[in-house]
This record gives structure tokens, sequence and C-alpha cells, in this order.
């Protein structure tokens, strides 16, 4: 019988390129995805694995729809479009942290809407519904840390990995909302149907992780 | 002639062999109207999946909905009678917001609802259904079992605050051991406690391997009556039905409405669950009814991409005349491919986009093939 091959999305980058290397130390490679050329999709029949890469944020859409059985996805992706998916492992990498920041000087005045410029909208908006604020969104899709500079904003919600963006403008963490890193995450079809290898890799994954600890 | 069943699309099949399903074990057909007045969502919005409702005022100014859920409805408007049993299906149309597009859906529904005296036999039945109607689909399909009175036990023996409930059975729904044991830990729970959770959520397999691990574990923890009522269910199924049976813990539909075996049906190639139900006491005493009742839905829009036929053609024989073809002939000839089962599509010009398997041009090939006869 043939193997049912188990398909992967990584993110893109950096943090696709620590994951891939994760996999194939827990015995999953795939030796052609090293090549250096433009392909996206890159199959192991032996290993019964067929990888692509992703952007980052669409990691959780290929798993969530089933184009992926499983798949690495940053923590803040996830609390922002709530895919249904089991999350099955922290990776303990690509760590960062989600966090409200603004300039120096700045003091909440709740007379005011106090306006958020994010590009993580729902996370902004239970964030500060959970402290009783009225906010106003402004979704922006990248830099992010000028908002406040240009008066667009009087807060920002953004990932901060070191701070030194935030320090360059001028900006600070004032709230820390959540810590991000790297999940491992699942299809639920398919991890009712590809339990075997599913969990084979989730405990692979799992080993390593708490041998980095 | 064709069987005109081979017309019937992939979906269409489906209902009908559900609802002759349903009907043979006594379950009659509930029609209902498309509408519903808002209200009855406004008071019940945590038991819809989506929170939000298409909604417009009809004639004499009172807000009403198109149905985001047929169960609300079918409760409302159904006699409370907790000696008997009442057994109802159907097959209507909801509107929703669609996965990830945030966009309204027409979603086809076909389910059923059980009312009254809810015993194990009832349970079983409902069970038996919905692995039944899961195989009509596909036999590669697994139902998903959990038992919500046994993770309200676990969570009320562990001491875990009402406020954290919620949070809790999330994770326990995403499988998410992680977060659950760091969420665990800073309510101050015990360590053996949090590691009997991440077990649960670990443990999924049939029923014959989870059953007797989890009432081994729980014994003395908690009351595990549960585990023994999904015992008896499971031991009253069919033989034939038993490999389609999965404990997985992680099935937690909401626990202010369900309170006891709640499920999830899976089709492999569909990416999420297509059937969803289970016993929802706790509803119907919020919508003042004594009775018990159980129920599910299959999501019949799920189906849409599964197992579509090979479509090569849009017609067998495009047929092409012209103003001067003998119009009686025309229509006898269509009739004859007809009649040996072939589609005919009869037209003076080939249309854009058309896929046919053969074309006839009427008055050079047929016409002049029957005067060289």
């Amino acid at each position: 019988m043939v193997k049912p091959m188990l398909n992967v999305a990584l993110p893109k980058g950096r943090l696709g390129e620590k994951v891939y290397a994760m996999f194939e130390k827990a015995g999953f490679s795939c030796p052609s995805i090293k090549e250096n050329n433009r392909k996206l999709i890159f199959e192991n029949e032996e290993a019964g694995v067929r990888y692509f890469w992703v952007k980052p944020s669409d990691v959780a859409i290929y798993v969530e729809r089933g184009a992926a059985d499983i798949g690495v996805a940053g923590k803040d992706i996830l609390l922002e479009y709530k895919p249904d998916v089991y999350e099955l492992l922290d990776l303990d990498i690509g760590k960062c942290r989600m966090a409200v920041a603004a300039k120096r000087n700045f003091r909440y005045d709740m007379s005011r809407t106090l306006r958020v410029a994010t590009k993580f909208k729902n996370i902004a908006s239970s964030y500060y519904l959970s402290k009783g604020m009225n906010i106003d969104i402004i979704h922006l899709n990248g830099s992010i840390e000028i908002a406040p500079i240009l008066d667009l904003s009087d807060v920002i919600v953004d990932i901060v990995e070191t701070g030194t963006t935030l320090k360059e403008n001028e900006l600070q963490v004032i709230e820390e909302i959540v810590p991000i890193s790297a999940r491992f995450i699942a299809n639920k079809t398919s991890y009712k149907f590809k339990s075997e290898s599913i969990e084979k890799i989730a405990s692979e994954l799992s080993a390593q992780t708490e041998a980095r600890k | 002639m064709q069987s005109s069943e081979l017309f019937l699309s992939f979906n269409e099949k489906v209902v009908y062999a559900l609802r002759s399903l349903y009907s043979s074990r006594g379950y009659s057909q509930y029609k209902m109207s498309k509408f519903e007045e808002y209200d009855l969502y406004a008071r019940n919005k945590d038991f819809l999946i989506s929170d939000s409702v298409i909604t417009f005022t009809d004639t004499s100014g009172k807000l009403m909905a198109l149905k985001p859920d047929v169960t609300l409805s079918i409760i409302k408007n159904t006699k409370d009678n907790p000696e008997t049993i009442q057994r109802v299906f159907y097959n209507e149309n909801v509107y929703r917001i669609s996965m990830g597009s945030h966009t309204y859906k027409e979603i086809m529904q076909a389910g059923l609802e059980c009312f009254g005296d809810i015993d194990c036999y009832s349970i079983c039945e409902v069970i038996t259904l919905a692995a039944e109607s899961l195989r009509i689909i596909s036999d590669s399909c697994v139902l998903d079992i959990s038992h919500l009175g046994l993770l309200e036990n676990i969570l009320e023996s562990f001491c875990v605050p009402n406020f954290a409930r919620a949070d809790i059975l999330k994770l326990i729904g995403e499988k998410n051991t992680h977060e659950l044991a760091k969420l665990c830990a800073s309510l101050g729970m015990e360590s053996e406690d949090i590691e009997i959770l991440k077990l649960l959520i670990s443990t999924s397999g049939t029923p014959t391997e989870v059953l007797p691990k989890l009432a081994n574990v729980l014994a003395g923890k908690t009351d595990i009556s549960p585990i023994k009522q999904l015992q008896t269910v499971f031991d009253s199924i069919d033989d034939a039905l038993k490999p389609l049976l999965h404990i997985d813990f992680s099935v937690v539909n909401d626990i202010k409405y369900y309170n006891g075996i709640v499920f999830k049906g899976f089709i492999e190639g569909i990416p999420t669950s297509v059937l969803s139900g289970g016993q929802y006491d706790k509803l119907m005493k919020k919508m003042n009814r004594r009775s018990g009742a159980i129920g599910f839905a299959a999501y019949l829009d799920m189906l849409d991409r599964f197992n579509l036929p090979p479509n090569e053609y849009d017609v067998d024989v495009l047929l092409i005349y012209s103003k001067d073809t003998d119009l009686s002939a025309l229509n006898a000839y269509a009739n004859t491919l007809l009649e040996n089962g072939e589609t005919v599509f009869v037209c003076k010009a080939i249309p854009e986009n058309i896929k046919y398997r053969k074309c006839v041009n009427f008055d050079e090939e047929v016409t002049d093939g029957e005067t060289n006869a």
C-alpha cells in the first residue's frame, strides 16, 4: 500500500529554516529543499513527507483548510485568526512578545477614545475590551512604529522581538499582552486519519524542544 | 434510457439516503419557514456557531432573522412531553458567516432531534444514526465522542474556578497541553490533577482502549458514571459501526447548553468536521422545557468539493442544425440519441466554452447518411 504523504506548511524565512532543521532531525528529511532554486514544494516520497514554503501568516489557513496536514505558525497568527486547528506543541523558538508601545511620555487619557494602530486588530480589540476601554483601531500592514510619531495613533500593538526598532523610533513598550512563539499545529481531520505520523513528529519535536530547555 | 439517479449530484444522493435512513427509525420530517423572530437567537446567542445573523424588519415591524440554526426553532415549536419520545429530522438551509471569508453563506444541513425521556437507548440510537450518516458519505470516516458530564465532574472535583472553565475547555478543544498546563498552574492546581487533564487531552482512540484506562486513572478522583454511560452506549452499538467510534475529549461543545455525550464526525478528505451533535438538556431547561434532548446536524455544504464525478464533457452530442433543417426529422433524431442514453445539446452555432464528446452536423451527416442509406 502506498504510504499517504504528510503535507507540511512551513513559514518562509529564518523561522521556517529552523523548523525544517527540527523536522530533519526528527527523521523527516527532504534534501531537495536545500537546493538553491525558486521551487516552493519539495517531496521525499520515501519519508512520506511533502514540504511547502508559504507566507508565515498563511500557514494556519493552509492547515485549517486541509491543504497542509500540519504546519508551524506563530502564536500571534493563531490568536489573530483563531483557526479551527489543533495546537499540539509550543516549539519554544521564534520567541517574541505581543506588546503595546507608545511614545516615551505617553499616558492613557481616559476622557478620549484611544487610537490604536496595529496589524493585529482582533488581538488589540480583545485586549482593550478586557480592560473596558473604548478604542479606535487603525489597521496598518507595516511600518506600524511611525503611526504614533506622525500622530496617526496614540499607541501601537505589535510584535516586539528585541525592541531595537522601537528604541530607534523613540517608542517604548508600555504593556505586554502575550508572549509569542512558534506552535506546531495540525488539521483536525488529518489528525484522525494520519494520526500515527503526526503523533510521531509531535513526539520527536517535543523531545527536541525539551532537550533545548 | 439513463437512470435519473445518474444526474443527481453527490449532495442530492446523500440527502435522499439520509432521509431514508432517518425515516426508517421513525423520525418524521420537520419542515419550517426560512424566517424566525430574531429574539429567539438574541436570547441564545452562544448556542449559535456564529453570532452574526441576517436580520430584516417584517411588514408588522417585527425584527426577523434568516435562520442561522434549526434546533432552536424545532424546540420552540415542539410540544414539551418529557414522558415520551419525539423524533424529528430536517433538511433545511441555514444562513451563517462562512469560515474564513467573513461573508454570509447559505448552508444546507440535514439532521435530527430526539426529545423527551432520553435514556441510554435513545443515545445509542442517535450515535448509531450519526455513524451511519457518515458512512453514507464515505467509508473512511470517524465519529469522535466525548462526554461533557465527565469534563464537568473533573473540573468540579479539581476545584477549577468558574471564570477559568471556558478557557480550559477551549484549550482542551485545541489539544493544547502546553498552555493548559501553564493556565492550571497559574490557578494553583495540584500537579497531579494537571497531569490528569493533560492525559485526558492526549488520550484518544477506540472506546475499548480508552475507557478502561480513563476509568482507572479517574477512579477515586471524580464521579466516573459518565465513563460507565459511554461504555454502556458503546456496548449496545452494532459491531459493524464500532470501528468508526473514537473517544476524543477535544470535542467540547458549549457547556452552557450541552451536558452529556457530544460528538463530531470527520470524513477523510474534508478538512473540517461534517457532523456535530450531542445531548443538550441544559438548552431545553433554558427554554423552559422539562424534556431532555439529543440530536445532530450534518453540514452538507462541506461535501461540495468531495467525491466529484469526473466531468469530462458538458454534453455527449452537440447537434448542429441550420435554418433549412427539417425540424421534425431533427427532433426525431435528438429523441433517438436520448433514448440511447446520450445527452444532447441542439443548436445552430457552437456555443463558447462547451465541452462535447461528439459534434454532429445534422444537415451534412444525418440527412446525407439517411439519403445515402
